[in-house]
């Protein structure tokens, strides 16, 4: 960690530092505290607790009214308000089955947060998923985890054995006549498997592809049964929801975000990690105070959020108080809580071929507006970064951009275009270098980079030409003043753009651009 | 991730596929276990040839069709088994900022082998991964599970010589 981060001086605590002075850690808050393979130390922090009160003290549709009343909102992406959903699935308890199923399946880069509740509280997640499961009428449960998270199923296996041994998953917990089981199912690295249709026919044991709603989920779900899907993030708020009250809960954040929201804090930035900070905090504050700003002392250029469905954010909107539909506004999304910082030496239009690669490498192939349409959003794109754009291909990106996002059948192909629009609209001119200039300001795009030898600055030492792969550094017959050798010089017709030259320069005499 | 039919000869033993078997067994009457069964029999061979899906499809009664159907869905199902030292690179956005693909491409290079296939001796395959979930660490790159983070594109030569 930084200077800045931990401030100077002596400590007294931890929550001093500038890293964690104004974090509020309450899906967190267990994580890095208490052993997370002892079910004694989760009940010692009032685990179970929750469960306890809702089991003895409360009507089911209490517990729904608790947690409409705290107004949190599903963490995954959509921010749908959680007790809705619950509610739409709670008719007709104990005549039907019902499945209560947890999306750990965090498939957006750079967001890691659910791994980290999983690895560090994974009995938080248990507990409100049973609660979840009184509230509607259900008895079994699902956690769906991605299987690159090897040690958050060790740690969910060992926590599902030890609740049931404690009788806290099983028959007849806490002495009621509930009964709660749970099962944990592995990804194997589909993202649309993040989509709660999709994830549903993984469960099922297809192909993970979503199928059009509705029916919801809350009516005809897994198996056809009425199941309710939740982030990892939201259920590690429901146990606090229901021991502070909902008033509690409602009281932290914004008027239409409530809680906190746990960020993914990395890219170009001094300390990397996760933040949880209440709604409402400003990104300046996230990046600059929490995150101790950009190294090496370069310029902040923009912050991504939403990974592949989100935007990216320019400096002009820093100040912009971060929840669910401020982030909307500004053609971004708040999506799992990943944030990507990036400097001056990223291209933002590298940066929206990257996404749409991701999403086209993930589209599952079943509407025809996402697997076609995003594959002919980046061969735009690639036509751009390779120096043959036109300007007219700023008219199709979005014309196309904008069909994918009304047709597609699911959420990954209604947001697939967000990274395309978001940096057109703030980094037109980007766009417009890369096509009318045919130059990548960042000098990202290889094909659009040019590399020179500024003759008055070369000493004609030759170091260049003898690392360069292609051969095309040549000696020229000028001498500069005070040189004793002749210039180099590279002829441009061979360059791979490789940068070899300009790593094996001491005299700082190559210039990218 | 784009997948490529299997290209390697198949050889199966008897304990595997006892093991497979039983795998199968244990799974029977249980609703959606396509998914923990292929896990499983990837588990036994390293990889799930058209052979272990015949054998899948036999004993559940679901189609060989769909059974590659799902096979070839998921990334983490390989059609291919992984060369001797596995080498992954994570491509995930805070990876990718700070450069990770260009990491990549330098240990192709190095190496010989194109991304997302094994060389010839199966020594080695290369490929690029999702989210690691270790973004604190970005750039970050795996070689059978052992995590090498923050990466230079010049750290690429030592690393590889771990690997002979």
């Amino acid at each position: 960690m930084s200077e800045k981060a931990c401030g100077t001086g002596v400590q007294t605590s931890l929550n001093d530092t500038v890293f964690y002075k104004t974090q509020r850690r309450l899906a967190l808050r267990n994580c890095g505290i208490i052993d997370p393979e002892s079910i004694d130390e989760y009940i010692a922090m009032d685990g179970y607790k929750a469960l306890g009160k809702v089991l003895t003290e409360m009507t089911p549709d209490g517990v729904i009214d608790e947690i409409l009343k705290s107004g949190l909102r599903g963490r995954g992406g959509a921010g749908f308000p959680t007790g809705m959903k619950w509610k739409f699935a709670s008719g007709n308890r104990g005549n039907v089955q019902k499945y209560v199923c947890c999306n750990a399946d965090e498939g957006d880069p750079g967001a890691f947060m659910d791994r980290s509740v999983l690895e560090g509280d994974p009995h938080a997640v248990i507990e409100a998923m049973a609660i979840a499961a009184y509230a509607i009428g259900s008895d079994q449960g699902y956690i769906y985890v991605r299987a690159e998270y090897p040690i958050a199923v060790k740690r969910l296996q060992i926590a599902i054995e030890q609740a049931k041994k404690y009788g806290l998953l099983g028959k007849n917990i806490f002495g009621t006549d509930f009964n709660f089981d749970l099962s944990i199912r592995l990804g194997a690295g589909a993202f649309v498997c993040g989509e709660e249709t999709a994830l549903m026919t993984s469960i099922e044991g297809n192909r993970g592809e979503p199928r059009p709603r509705p029916p919801f989920p809350a009516i005809k779900g897994l198996f056809g049964k009425p199941t309710i899907l939740n982030n990892v993030e939201t259920y590690a708020n429901i146990p606090q929801i229901i021991l502070n009250g909902a008033d509690w809960f409602a009281s932290i954040g914004t008027e239409k975000s409530k809680g906190t929201k746990v960020f993914a804090l990395g890219g170009k930035i001094k300390n990397t990690g996760l933040v949880e900070v209440p709604m409402g905090t400003t990104l300046r504050h996230i990046i600059e105070e929490i995150g101790g700003g950009i190294p090496n002392g370069k310029k902040f250029k923009a912050a991504q959020t939403g990974g592949p469905s989100g935007g990216c954010i320019p400096a002009s909107h820093i100040d912009t108080p971060i929840d669910y539909d401020n982030l909307l506004a500004i053609g971004s999304m708040m999506g799992s809580g990943g944030l990507i910082v990036m400097d001056e030496d990223n291209c933002m239009v590298d940066i929206a071929r990257f996404f749409l690669d991701f999403t086209v490498d993930e589209s599952c192939g079943k509407c025809t507006p996402c697997r076609v349409g995003t594959k002919r959003l980046m061969e735009i794109l690639d036509k751009i970064i390779s120096g043959n754009g036109e300007m007219e291909d700023l008219d199709r990106l979005e014309e196309l951009a904008n069909y994918i996002k009304s047709a597609s059948l699911c959420g990954l192909g209604q947001t697939a275009p967000n990274p395309v629009l978001s940096t057109m609209r703030y980094f037109r001119d980007e766009y417009i270098a890369h096509i009318v200039d045919k130059k990548c300001p960042a000098g990202v795009c290889k094909k659009l980079v040019r590399y020179e030898i500024d003759p008055e600055k070369c000493i004609g030492c030759g170091m260049c030409a003898k690392n360069c792969p292609a051969s095309t550094i040549v000696r020229t017959n000028y001498t500069a003043p005070g040189h004793k050798l002749a210039s180099m010089e590279i002829k441009q017709e061979n360059c791979v753009k490789c940068g070899a030259c300009m790593t094996n320069c001491k005299f700082n005499a190559i210039t990218k651009g | 991730m784009k997948k490529k039919l299997t290209t390697v000869e198949f050889h199966g033993t008897k304990e595997q596929e006892e093991k497979l078997l039983a795998v199968i067994a244990k799974h029977e009457g249980e609703k959606g276990a396509m998914m923990p069964i292929l896990q499983e029999a990837q588990e036994i061979y390293g990889y799930l040839p058209i052979e272990v899906q015949k054998i899948i499809a036999a004993k559940t009664g679901v189609s060989v069709e769909e059974i590659f159907g799902v096979a070839s869905f998921y990334s983490q199902f390989k059609l291919n088994p992984d060369g001797k030292y596995a080498i992954s690179v994570c491509l995930g956005t805070a990876c990718y900022v700070k450069g990770s693909g260009d990491v990549l491409d330098e240990i192709s290079k190095q190496l010989n082998v194109p991304i997302g296939s094994t060389s010839a001796d199966g020594k080695y395959s290369v490929e690029a991964t999702r989210c690691l979930g270790a973004c604190g660490l970005a750039p970050v790159m795996t070689v059978n599970g052992e995590v090498y983070g923050k990466l230079e594109k010049k750290d690429v030569k030592d690393i590889l010589a771990k690997y002979v």
